[in-house]
């Protein structure tokens, strides 16, 4: 039954009108969640504010858990969906890369449409310094593509991996994330004093 | 100082503007953001995705130099979408989201032309920074084939170890480079 796209054909234009309406959902929960400030983004490397992670977890926990049990009763086919192929070395050196240019550029690329849209200039100089790295890496380092798919490791999920099946991960993740809340709350308390605006 | 100062409700009331609204629950914002992220699964079989709307738009502007011009780079060709590479799914997604984010601010009166800092370095530094900053993440996200969305989110909703392992990069160097960075934003 899902995913709807394997047993029907969008047009363009509904393809395109689909992704503009879960656009604006996705950059409505950003901005309610307070991602639009650069300050609340990079206070969970402070740990003075843990929002980060808990919009993070809480969001990965809810799709798990959702596609957990819409595959359960059958209604979704989890090996219909499209996932990317891990490469060990670009997604920890591509990852290290991002995680620096998220704490001193402020933002991340979807969270610079919800500063901008809420008028924060960083969040546009932020968003051109991100056109301008794509466009760098699309006419200088083109060949980085092939290298990726010539060293990648093929598709791996936890799933397959270990053997344990999707719901059971569901639980694990429901159980971590409980237990990281109680731990992000304590986080906060300790390390209050560090936020330059109480 | 800071150039977002959070005006004191009696201030608010004073200039006759009512003050910004606190930020949702994050708890409850997760959870909004998990039931976009399923929704999109639901619908198109794939997560959402930040970073390729930026590069459709890199390659968008690149052809105003000529199309033939792409033909030397396979990452342009990928965006190219025969010749029509504003058409793109993921580009539409961060229009969708900038209009999304604009709806939520401005009802929860957010909106404010200001930068965000920490109190000890300037507008000026600040501003050079996130342009720094972005060009960094690009380039990070370009090799690990996705961002905080597109990798981090997408990936680990579906227990995929590329997402997981972004993740976890992410947090580390953030983590390292923050302390580099204490005074940018403490």
């Amino acid at each position: 039954m899902f995913p709807l796209s394997n047993f029907h054909e969008f047009t363009l234009g509904a393809e395109l009108a689909i992704a503009l309406v879960l656009g604006v959902g996705f950059g409505f929960a950003l901005e309610r969640a307070g991602f639009g400030s650069a300050r609340k983004l990079t206070a969970v490397f402070y740990l003075y504010d843990m929002a980060v992670v808990k919009v993070m977890f809480t969001a990965v926990v809810t799709t798990l858990v959702g596609l957990a049990l819409l595959s359960g009763v059958g209604m979704f086919d989890m090996s219909a969906i499209y996932l990317e192929p891990t490469n060990w070395t670009a997604q920890i050196v591509g990852g290290l890369l991002f995680g620096a240019g998220f704490v001193v550029g402020g933002y991340c690329p979807g969270t610079s449409m919800a500063a901008i849209a809420t008028g924060r200039k960083d969040g546009m100089l932020f968003a051109l310094g991100m056109l301008a790295g794509v466009w760098a890496y699309a006419e200088f380092t083109p060949g980085l593509d092939d290298w990726y798919k010539a060293t990648a490791s093929g598709v791996i999920t936890l799933p397959d991996a270990t053997g344990i099946a999707i719901g059971w991960w569901a639980l694990v993740f429901v159980a971590t994330l409980a237990f990281a809340a109680w731990g992000m709350a304590r986080l906060e308390r300790r390390f209050a004093h560090l936020n330059p605006q109480p | 100082m800071n150039t977002l100062v959070q005006a004191p409700p009696h201030a608010a009331a004073a200039t006759g503007k009512s003050a910004a609204h606190p930020f949702m629950n994050p708890y409850l914002a997760g959870f909004l953001l998990g039931l976009v992220l399923l929704a999109t699964y639901v619908v198109t079989g794939r997560g959402l995705g930040a970073t390729a709307g930026f590069a459709a738009l890199a390659t968008g502007l690149a052809s105003l130099d000529g199309a033939e011009h792409l033909q030397t780079s396979v990452v342009h060709l990928k965006y190219w979408n025969d010749g029509a590479p504003l058409l793109n799914w993921t580009l539409f997604l961060l229009v969708g989201a900038l209009i999304g984010a604009a709806i939520s601010g401005w009802q929860a009166n957010r909106f404010s032309f200001s930068i965000e800092r920490g109190p000890n370095i300037t507008d000026r530094q600040r501003l050079m920074l996130a342009f720094v900053g972005g060009f960094i993440a690009a380039c990070g996200a370009k090799l690990a084939k996705g961002c905080t969305s597109g990798q981090a989110l997408t990936g680990s909703s579906v227990l995929n170890v590329s997402g997981l392992l972004f993740l976890g990069a992410v947090f580390l160097a953030g983590f390292v480079v923050a302390q580099v960075a204490r005074k940018e934003w403490l």
